[in-house]
């Protein structure tokens, strides 16, 4: 196999691997940006909160692996519901500034308080043997845990697809981000609907911020570190769309996984050419609904 | 006919000076004589200011949200350092000209097409915009020294005379008289009927529209002199410091001055005084000694300050003065 070929298939991958993380990070901030129109910078800060649930519960009590990712995911999902009750409801009428303002306090908070309480080293957790090593795809080999966060990120993108494609709970969802205002007057209670994708949004960060402590690394300011990306995401795929968010993860991971091969200093750069050519032509995003 | 008439008084004593306002720039001069020792922190202080009373014209005024000012500041002391690094240009006063006109040129043409964006994407179109340039500055080392920052920056001494001595006397001085400088020209500017104008945009676009109001080029126009002093206030950095990294250009500096021109309260003009002061002075006895309470403290300010306190540290005195019966 020819070099440039044996690098594009790396790229591909490890960009790809790294784009399911991002999507399972933002998909949720997508869904509830799109529901309520609420600038919300925080959302990395639950992901971040994940992974160090996560390494508590693994080198403190000792729990294993998977478990601990899904104990992560749920209690990080109930915590933020009275986040999203207390700090996020009395603001959704506000104006973007102040929405902006507060959720760029609570990364402070979140970043400022993990610090305190764990340090700013980078913590290491131990992964279960069967995702060390490599998998044999037959023409080439790669890393099982990378293999495996593509597999839990294909998964939990169909998984949502065919939620918001095939329930009713996904057509309201679909309703009230169209139109929230119809939504509610057909009787869709767009509130209990808001706090329950944000708690399931925020779960998912949690897993992404769990799988993220081996690929990208997790430190306190995980959370200031990625938020660009995770806004990226969000508006370059379109507010409020499943789709658009796999989509923009895919590009901006493959971009960014690309850049860092083929030019290390200004791999960066074409990020955020492109999230500005994509906004400049289509100011709503590549998904989402015009404004 | 009386009624325009006394519009036209109510909005001229509107303009009108307040004793208050003199109290900045006596504290100003009294910390030159009182803290001699602090004079370096002082300077980056003033700077800070007039970065923050730029934003308060774009954002407290003018209503655009934009986490992306720092561009213009980090234009504007890469063009005043890169002006004596590589043109051997070094008269200081001529420098920071050049750094306005380069970063209100820079304000202007990115005005253009970032103005005809609201919402979210104005604001992620500002981030972008922002951080692609500290991007590219990162890039194009043989300009800007890229990540290692920008040396051989050499100015002269003001008028020939005062040179940038050991205890930041003479920079001190020259800070405090361009931001007055500064500050004559932004209270004008929002005294006036496009002051004016732009508060309306910022209260109803579509009434402005409505009443026939260019709201587009009233926008670019305080842009661009917003753009124009963030430059101003980077080229006093550079000179000052004598040295640019791309920390100028990067996503904290603009958050950080969001922060300080919201803690002292936006579209006061005063807020950027106060909020800049009180906010750099906590931070640098906090910041080095326990940098995760700082942060934890930080946040916990803002929240607060949207929850309960939307007129940031200026709301809070206004809020005082007229519970003691006195209008400010």
């Amino acid at each position: 196999m020819g070099d440039v070929l044996v690098a594009t298939v790396s790229i591909a991958f490890d960009g790809f691997a790294y784009a399911m993380l991002l999507f399972m990070i933002s998909v949720g901030l997508s869904v509830t940006m799109g529901l309520m129109g609420f600038v919300n910078l925080a959302h990395g800060a639950f992901a971040m909160a994940g992974g160090y649930v996560l390494v508590s519960l693994m080198n403190s009590l000792g729990v294993p692996f998977l478990p601990a990712l899904v104990i992560a995911a749920i209690v990080v999902a109930v915590f933020s519901v009275p986040f999203e009750r207390v700090l996020y409801r009395p603001l959704y009428r506000a104006s973007e500034l102040e929405q902006v303002l507060l959720s760029i306090g609570l990364v402070y908070i979140a970043v400022g308080g993990i610090t305190y309480i764990y340090g700013p080293q980078p913590p290491h957790i131990a992964l279960p043997s069967f995702l060390e090593g490599m998998i044999d795809l037959g023409f080439k080999s790669f890393p099982a845990y990378r293999v495996f966060v593509i597999v839990i990120g294909l998964v939990t993108a169909l998984g949502l697809w065919l939620g918001l494609e095939r329930t009713i709970a996904g057509a309201r969802i679909r309703a009230a981000v169209d139109n929230r205002r119809m939504a509610q007057s057909v009787g869709i209670k767009v509130d209990r609907l808001f706090m329950l994708t944000f708690a399931l949004g925020s779960g998912l960060a949690a897993v992404g911020g769990g799988l993220a402590i081996n690929i990208l690394g997790l430190n306190p300011r995980f959370a200031f570190i990625y938020l660009v990306f995770f806004l990226i995401i969000v508006v370059v795929g379109g507010m409020g769309s499943v789709r658009g968010a796999f989509f923009a993860a895919i590009l901006l991971g493959i971009i960014d996984t690309g850049g860092k091969y083929l030019w290390p200093e200004g791999g960066a750069f074409f990020i955020y050419v492109v999230t500005m050519a994509i906004l400049l032509v289509r100011p709503q995003g590549l998904f989402g609904k015009p404004a | 006919m009386n009624d325009a008439a006394d519009a036209i008084a109510a909005l001229g004593r509107r303009g009108r000076l307040h004793w208050a306002e003199a109290l900045p720039w006596f504290a100003g001069l009294a910390v030159f004589f009182v803290f001699p020792g602090y004079l370096a922190f002082g300077t980056q202080v003033l700077i800070s200011i007039l970065f923050a009373l730029s934003l308060d014209l774009i954002l407290g005024y003018a209503g655009i949200v934009t986490l992306g000012h720092a561009a213009y500041f980090g234009f504007g002391a890469y063009a005043a350092g890169m002006l004596s690094a590589h043109l051997g240009w070094n008269e200081p006063l001529s420098g920071l000209v050049f750094a306005g006109v380069v970063a209100g040129g820079f304000g202007f043409v990115t005005g253009l097409i970032l103005l005809r964006y609201h919402g979210l994407a104005l604001i992620m179109l500002t981030l972008a915009q922002a951080i692609m340039l500290q991007e590219f500055a990162n890039v194009a080392e043989g300009w800007t020294g890229g990540f290692d920052g920008l040396m051989g920056i050499n100015i002269s001494p003001i008028f020939g005379i005062f040179d940038n001595d050991l205890w930041g006397k003479h920079y001190y001085l020259y800070a405090l008289a361009v931001l007055f400088l500064c500050f004559i020209v932004v209270r004008l500017l929002t005294h006036s009927p496009l002051g004016a104008s732009l508060v309306g945009v910022r209260e109803n676009t579509q009434r402005m529209h409505a009443v026939g109001s260019p709201v587009y080029w009233r926008l670019v126009a305080v842009y661009t002199v917003g753009a124009t002093l963030a430059g101003i206030a980077g080229g006093l950095f550079a000179q000052s410091n004598s040295f640019v990294t791309l920390d100028v250009l990067s996503f904290a500096r603009s958050g950080t001055v969001l922060i300080m021109l919201v803690l002292g309260g936006t579209g006061r003009l005063y807020g950027a005084f106060l909020g800049t002061t009180v906010y750099m002075i906590i931070e640098d006895r906090l910041a080095k000694a326990s940098p995760d309470l700082w942060e934890l403290g930080v946040g916990i300010g803002l929240v607060l300050a949207v929850m309960f306190f939307r007129g940031g540290l200026m709301g809070l005195i206004d809020r005082l003065a007229a519970r003691s019966g006195a209008r400010p």
